[in-house]
């Protein structure tokens, strides 16, 4: 069976009813979806399956032979995060990171739709099926809000992660922020 | 208990799990996927997914033989007059698309909108009752509509209304398509799910359909049921609140993680009633 990731095309051999995300973390070794619950609950494995969001725990392989599937490694440049990469760093939308790739493939799909004036409240059902055990949902929304309606500075990946002299930030472990 | 313990590795072999999907058959046709599941007998059909999947990911369910449907041209979304017709595997995000009727409505209360583009109409109806949960959102607005299931299997195809085929389970049957009219009036009243659940908890659907009021539960029981107490006592007169209480002759809720049945006894006459004034 055919699957191209992130524009790579691979050439699979596993059983028709192995799921996605087995094929994708242990044949192709893309780690990004994370196998959380395994049962479609949680979202933490959601890619993009021909542009639109899926639970890969809930896909078997033969269902997408041929399909084109985008996960996180595809988003952005090295040296270039993605706006909704972008928005997640600026929004603080990460806490231990297991839920944030599946909620960027989610916010992924919305930023493709282009909605630019997309409501807070259309967000948060869009993101409805995605758990994030800290917690930290109002930044996530947040930071999915801005990515969605354009509302990101354009962001170099290393520009911040060096703070020097007068800008340097102070972020205290275990601070809010 | 030693001797009864499974080690570890053994149950959760990697390559063991992978060897389980010894033939999977992938119709190309409605016929051929007709002629494939024969009379069903030690098969496992495969339509979206959502519930097998897991349970053969962890190695909980070993199928030998599955029949899946992704291919078998069973999604078929047709609209002719007022009649609406919806094919077995025709997803919950498609019949969101697709549609423009009450059934919509309901659909976007199923779990959300990633699981809805695996989830099939077909599946929702052929769903075990489940352990944590119960399962089949859509049951409760298929019996209000007066919806009728085309299925075929042992004894050849037939066709039933939602609530029958409900009742005698999907065993030996493979779902064709679900079809239903437009109803004159329709409405819902809901007890939504929570976040971290997929399941709607509790939903009744009431719809004027012909010169019938038809009222159905979903979410109480291990199926979708038809509460025909309900609709009598309002035959025989009763206001909306008296008629609600009615519903209890019908359905005995049950106790699962999602609520308790003393919740669901308590708070399922109040939708029946709140549905039944939404529709006058």
């Amino acid at each position: 069976m055919r699957l191209t990731v992130n524009g790579t095309e691979h050439e699979v051999v596993a059983p028709p009813l192995t799921t996605l995300l087995a094929v994708l973390r242990e044949e192709l070794f893309v780690t990004s979806p994370k196998a959380g619950c395994q049962q479609g609950g949680c979202g933490a494995c959601t890619v993009l399956v021909d542009g639109e969001p899926r639970r890969a725990c809930l896909v078997p392989l033969a269902a997408v032979d041929g399909a084109a599937i985008s996960t996180v490694e595809g988003l952005g440049e090295a040296d270039e995060l993605s706006p909704v990469q972008a928005a997640f760093h600026e929004h603080y939308a990460a806490q231990c990171g297991f839920c944030t790739s599946g909620f960027m493939m989610a916010a992924q799909a919305l930023v493709d739709r282009g909605d630019a004036t997309i409501e807070r409240e259309a967000v948060i059902e869009a993101l409805s099926g995605h758990l994030c055990r800290c917690t930290g949902y109002v930044k996530i929304v947040d930071a999915v809000t801005a990515a969605v309606r354009g509302d990101v500075a354009p962001s170099d990946a290393s520009a911040d992660t060096d703070p020097q002299g007068e800008d340097a930030v102070t972020l205290i472990p275990g601070s809010p922020a | 208990l030693a001797e009864r313990s499974v080690p570890f590795d053994e149950e959760h072999d990697r390559d063991q799990n992978r060897a389980m999907a010894a033939v999977t058959l992938i119709p190309t046709s409605p016929d051929e996927a007709a002629s494939l599941f024969g009379e069903g007998e030690d098969l496992t059909v495969f339509a979206g997914g959502t519930i097998l999947l897991p349970e053969i990911a962890a190695g909980r369910l070993k199928p030998t033989r599955a029949l899946m449907l992704h291919r078998s041209g069973l999604d078929s979304l047709e609209t002719s007059g007022d009649v609406v017709r919806i094919g077995a595997t025709t997803t919950i995000a498609a019949l969101i698309d697709g549609t423009d009727d009450l059934l919509t409505r309901f659909a976007e209360h199923v779990a959300d909108g990633e699981v809805r583009r695996n989830a099939t109409v077909g599946g929702n109806l052929c769903a075990s009752p489940g352990v944590g949960s119960q399962r089949g959102d859509l049951g409760a607005p298929l019996i209000a509509l007066g919806a009728r299931v085309r299925s075929t299997g042992k004894g050849g195809e037939r066709t039933e209304p939602v609530e029958d085929f409900l009742a005698a389970g999907p065993a030996g049957r493979l779902v064709l398509d679900v079809e239903f009219a437009d109803p004159q009036a329709g409405a819902s009243a809901v007890v939504r799910r929570p976040h971290a659940h997929a399941y709607t908890i509790m939903r009744v659907c009431a719809a004027r359909v012909g010169d019938e009021l038809r009222v159905a539960v979903s979410g109480a029981a291990p199926t979708a049921v038809r509460s025909r107490a309900v609709e009598q006592a309002l035959a025989d007169g009763a206001d909306s609140a008296a008629a609600a209480e009615r519903v209890l002759d019908d359905v005995t809720p049950d106790d699962d993680a999602l609520a308790s049945s003393w919740y669901r006894s308590r708070t399922l006459p109040v939708l029946v009633r709140r549905a039944l004034d939404d529709l006058r």
